[in-house]
């Protein structure tokens, strides 16, 4: 059976009819063309559909996106200031070359920007502990580690809160 | 002064900001008008006949365009899926090729070898529906395991391969090496396993078929590392493609491994269907097919000798492989355990004599061809697992036995007794390095305090050397390759300055947009912002061999430089006219062209703009334009080499093994980009120790299926499962023989981990008198090789 579903995605509202079985990811990637959050595993192992729903961290391929209905979901698409600034996070990447492929990141990223924001200050055990259900064939983590602690800082610093107010 | 974005800069990627925001775009992001899904029916059993295929309610079920199969593919004279490399056997026949196409014709014979497709409106449509093809199979009896294929009472996986034996090979001078043995002093065995293993690239392989009526030509959209290779594979011998007609695009791509090399039945059925329906088809595997289809890798059973005479130098080693090639012969399958194994078994070593002897067997599990290091790490594992126990017999320290029976540096250009000539590499310097490094002195102490804790510590070595950078072409076909092994580059200087390179080398994480455009932005001063780095599409790149082997920058590169090299040429008879000098006053530097001894100059900004706007321009002795192409063929393999140097800590009670440091130091000639070098390290060093401490990839031998079948099931390593890591290289080796002086870093890590990280374990259950443990090591394996102690050691 077709059902509507309604949400606000990156800022902006959405509506469409979806079957019920159909997963938020599916949602994102097919019917809104965000097709920046990926699918790399199908046991909700990998962390590669990490998307945020109201502010918390969740794995796309394992939500149906009526669970999502009335919610607001930021995918990595949305995560840049509007002027296209990247998000500390996203600049500490890029900065300590915390990405390869690439296919991992959108995942990584929007983990570890929950991450932070539940722990501002963590050490390299928390991110590590952190991102464990985020998996990357590349980059072995050693950069994802340094990122992710550049990126605490810069998000922890005065124009950056002030921004994400 | 030097370009801050030049050659040893360590430059922030230029294709970050597209992956970063999500706007990569990777194969199954395509969408196409009227595109449908395509879902694969795949064989449960591993071994069986298909009796008949009934899709009738499959293709009554909603959104259903078509069920295809087999059967079809044959009507259309679909070919085999071809093997890329020959190895003829000791007795000079050639290697068992059986047939393999896209879908099975009558018998299948591995768990997800593909049956038919059912392409629908939608992919859970498609995914339905392929639950109502009913298929009557009458199971086979079927064998996974090398060493039981290799036995009398085997089931016979292909009809034309008595025995399941593809070929039986060797290498090396037996006698040389029988005599050696008769004389040796020492002579310390081993009998490994090399664990077999799922690449698991993070984005699952997906392929997009379309054709157009209107001029007959075909696009396939892959997630590929080489797609040239896949036109040329796909076009010629699958579909009876002529390149002309035939456009393979590899866009973004989410990691290969080695295990997008190849060239997949999927590819060709949805470039197929797509005509055959007349939509376009695209598939995406889901991740448990990706573990089921995916071509595997390592998967060995070897013995070992070294012999030694009374000092533990090295006298001969002698090395007896099982390998298993899986159900069908993937792309470069023969090679892997042959030329790309065998070959170095040398090691850093100066042993003078050895003999390899390789089996590789078909077995009903999913093709095994290259895996990251691909036959290497193989090598690797299996000297400096025997170096380590040769040390235990010859009663010597582990670094100095390695150190006695180094090649030394002033023995470059070195000829190894199988096959290989090392160019450049100073061994001793790489150990000379690691030892401080790691504090070697200090482990001692560091054991006493592990032991304090009751925790076991081990340290472990691996000085490995790989061969990258495949391959002159005439040596590779002499050794089966039916493919040349160059790379070509196109450099396109554009009216206003800015500059395309087209690359027939592949980037899937390995940065290329950067790396490439540093050495355009070092020899010709443009910003590296005005350079783009074009891949991945065989309609806009002259031709390519694709990435893998660490041949990118070797043999990539070096193309670049010969077509920048042609380009300068140009601009200098360019210059000499505008400048009104001769040719050979023409001084060049960083894209200046200067008259010698003068002010006058120009830069390539300059000559760009005069090559489009040829109205002061050397009409009668050159054509306008300035865009050159060339070809490069490498003179040799490239030698990457190194010391890795693993710390473990071993908890008794839980078996537990903790990878408490690990260090690395490498020699990969010259280095373009270290920010990216040091990624591919981190990278490959983690690939390393996931083989050693916890990935396997596990057929149950008695039903035939495959009980690591997702990642709850395959332990991938996470971010807890691994430290820090040290890393460095030095640049005193440049490679002798490519214009870069480069050796290649994608694999080195991957190579020289596993055995660094054994090794380190194994020496911190010696006091229980462990000598050998098969990878992965668990916590139950090592738990047990504790309780299994004897007694005495034990209550140590
Ligand atoms: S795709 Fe969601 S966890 Fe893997
Ligand atoms: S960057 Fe490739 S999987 Fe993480």
């Amino acid at each position: 059976m077709p059902c509507t579903v309604t949400m606000t995605v990156n800022g902006k509202t959405v509506s469409r009819e979806v079957e019920e079985r159909t997963l938020l990811v599916t949602f994102l990637r097919d019917h809104l063309s965000l097709t920046g959050t990926h699918v790399g595993c199908d046991t909700s192992q990998c962390g590669a559909c990490v998307v945020h729903v109201d502010g918390r961290s969740v794995k796309s391929c394992t939500t149906l996106a009526v669970q999502a209905n009335g919610a607001s979901v930021t995918t990595i698409e949305g995560l840049a200031a509007a002027d296209g600034t990247l998000h500390p996070m996203q600049a500490a990447f890029r900065e300590h070359h915390g990405l390869q492929c690439g296919f991992c990141t959108p995942g990584m990223v929007m983990s570890a920007v929950d991450l932070v924001r539940n722990n501002p200050t963590p050490t390299e055990h928390d991110i590590r502990d952190g991102l464990e259900g985020n998996i990357c064939r590349c980059t072995g983590y050693h950069n994802i580690v340094k990122a992710v602690q550049a990126g605490a800082e810069a998000m922890n610093s005065p124009s950056a809160k002030a921004a994400a107010e | 002064m030097a370009n801050p974005n030049g050659v040893g800069a360590s430059v922030r990627r230029l294709e970050d900001p597209r992956f970063l925001t999500g706007r990569g775009n990777y194969t199954d992001d395509f969408k196409r008008p009227n595109m449908t899904h395509l879902v694969h029916v795949r064989s449960p059993y591993p071994h069986a006949l298909v009796k008949g295929i009934d899709a009738s309610a499959a293709l009554a079920a909603p959104g259903v365009v078509a069920v295809l199969t087999g059967a079809d593919m044959e009507a259309d004279k679909v070919g085999s899926l071809p093997c890329g490399w020959q190895i003829h056997s000791k007795d000079g026949s050639p290697m068992k090729e059986p047939g393999h196409f896209p879908l099975a014709r009558g018998r299948v014979r591995y768990v997800g070898d593909a049956v038919a497709v059912v392409i629908a409106e939608t992919k859970d449509q498609a995914r339905d529906a392929a639950e109502l093809v009913v298929v009557d199979y009458e199971e086979l009896p079927a064998v996974t395991a090398s060493t039981r294929a290799v036995t009398a009472e085997a089931p016979q996986v292909h009809d034309e391969a008595p025995g399941n034996l593809c070929y039986d090979w060797h290498l090396g001078d037996k006698a040389a090496v029988d005599a050696a043995f008769a004389q040796a002093a020492h002579v310390a065995t081993i009998d490994l396993v090399n664990n077999r293993l799922v690449p698991n690239a993070m984005e699952p392989r997906a392929a997009l078929g379309e054709y157009d009526p209107s001029n007959g030509e075909y696009t396939l959209t892959t997630t590929s590392q080489n797609p040239h290779v896949i036109r040329l594979l796909m076009g010629a011998f699958v579909l009876g493609i002529p390149e002309h007609k035939l456009r393979v695009v590899a866009p973004d791509v989410g990691g290969g491994f080695g295990s997008k090399i190849f060239h997949y039945g999927e590819e060709a059925v949805v470039t197929w269907a797509a005509k055959k329906i007349g939509r376009p088809v695209k598939w995406t595997a889901d991740r448990s097919e990706s573990f089921l289809t995916d071509a595997h890798g390592r998967d060995h059973v070897s013995h070992a000798e070294m012999a030694m005479d009374q000092d533990g130098h090295f006298l001969a080693l002698r090395v007896s492989t099982l390998a298993n090639l899986g159900a069908y012969l993937s792309t470069f399958a023969p090679s892997i355990p042959t030329y790309l194994y065998a070959t170095l078994l040398a090691g850093q070593y100066k042993t003078p004599a050895i003999y390899a002897e390789v089996k590789a067997v078909f077995t009903n599990t999913a093709p095994v061809d290259a895996y990251r290091g691909a036959g290497r790490p193989e090598a690797c594992y299996l000297i400096e697992r025997l170096v380590d126990i040769a040390a235990g017999v010859a009663g010597l320290d582990r670094a100095e036995i390695r150190r006695r029976n180094f090649v030394p540096a002033s023995a470059m250009p070195y000829q190894t007794p199988v096959a290989l000539q090392y160019d450049s590499g100073d061994f001793a310097k790489n150990l000379d390095i690691a030892l401080p490094l790691v504090d070697y002195d200090g482990f001692a102490a560091r054991k006493a305090a592990s032991k304090a804790k009751g925790k076991l510590r081990g340290i472990g070595f691996s000085t490995y050397i790989e061969a990258c950078g495949i391959a002159p072409s005439n040596v590779a076909g002499a050794l089966g390759a039916r493919a040349g092994l160059y790379e070509c580059a196109e450099v396109r200087f554009h009216p206003t300055g800015s500059v395309t390179v087209f690359t027939g080398s592949h980037s899937h994480g390995q940065g290329h947009e950067t790396t490439f455009a540093q050495l355009v932005a070092e020899r010709f001063g443009v910003p590296i912002e005005n350079v783009e780095i074009v891949h991945g599409d065989t309609s806009k790149i002259p031709f390519g061999m694709g990435t893998y082997g660490s041949r990118s920058l070797a043999v990539g590169g070096s193309a670049l430089v010969k077509a920048m090299d042609k380009v300068e040429r140009k601009a200098k008879k360019i210059a000499a006219h505008m400048l009104e000098a001769a040719e050979t006053d023409i001084e060049v530097k960083d894209g200046r062209f200067t008259v010698a001894g003068t002010d006058k100059s120009l830069g390539i900004g300059d000559i760009a703009l005069q090559a489009y706007v040829p109205h002061n321009f050397p009409l009668d002795e050159l054509e306008p334009g300035l865009d050159e192409q060339a070809f490069y063929d490498p003179k040799n393999f490239t030698y990457p080499n190194g010391c890795h140097v693993c710390e473990v800590e071993i908890d008794p009670e839980t078996g537990v093994t903790q990878v408490v440091a690990f260090s690395a130091v490498d020699d990969f000639g010259n280095v373009i980009n270290p920010l990216i070098v040091e990624g591919q390290v981190h990278g490959g060093i983690v690939q390393g120790i996931g083989q050693a401490l916890l990935e396997n990839c596990v057929y149950d031998d008695e039903s035939g299926q495959l009980l690591t079948g997702s990642f709850m099931d395959y332990c991938m390593p996470r971010a807890d499962d691994v430290p820090s890591f040290t890393v460095r290289y030095h640049e005193d080796q440049p490679c002798t023989h490519n214009p870069l002086g480069v050796k290649g870093c994608g694999e080195a890590g991957t190579i020289g981990a596993s055995a660094a990280t054994m090794n380190a374990v194994v020496d911190a259950l010696s006091a229980f008198g462990v000598t050998h443990l098969d990878m992965p090591a668990t916590p139950e394996k090592v738990w047990r090789a504790i309780q299994n102690a004897t007694p005495a050691l034990a209550a140590e």
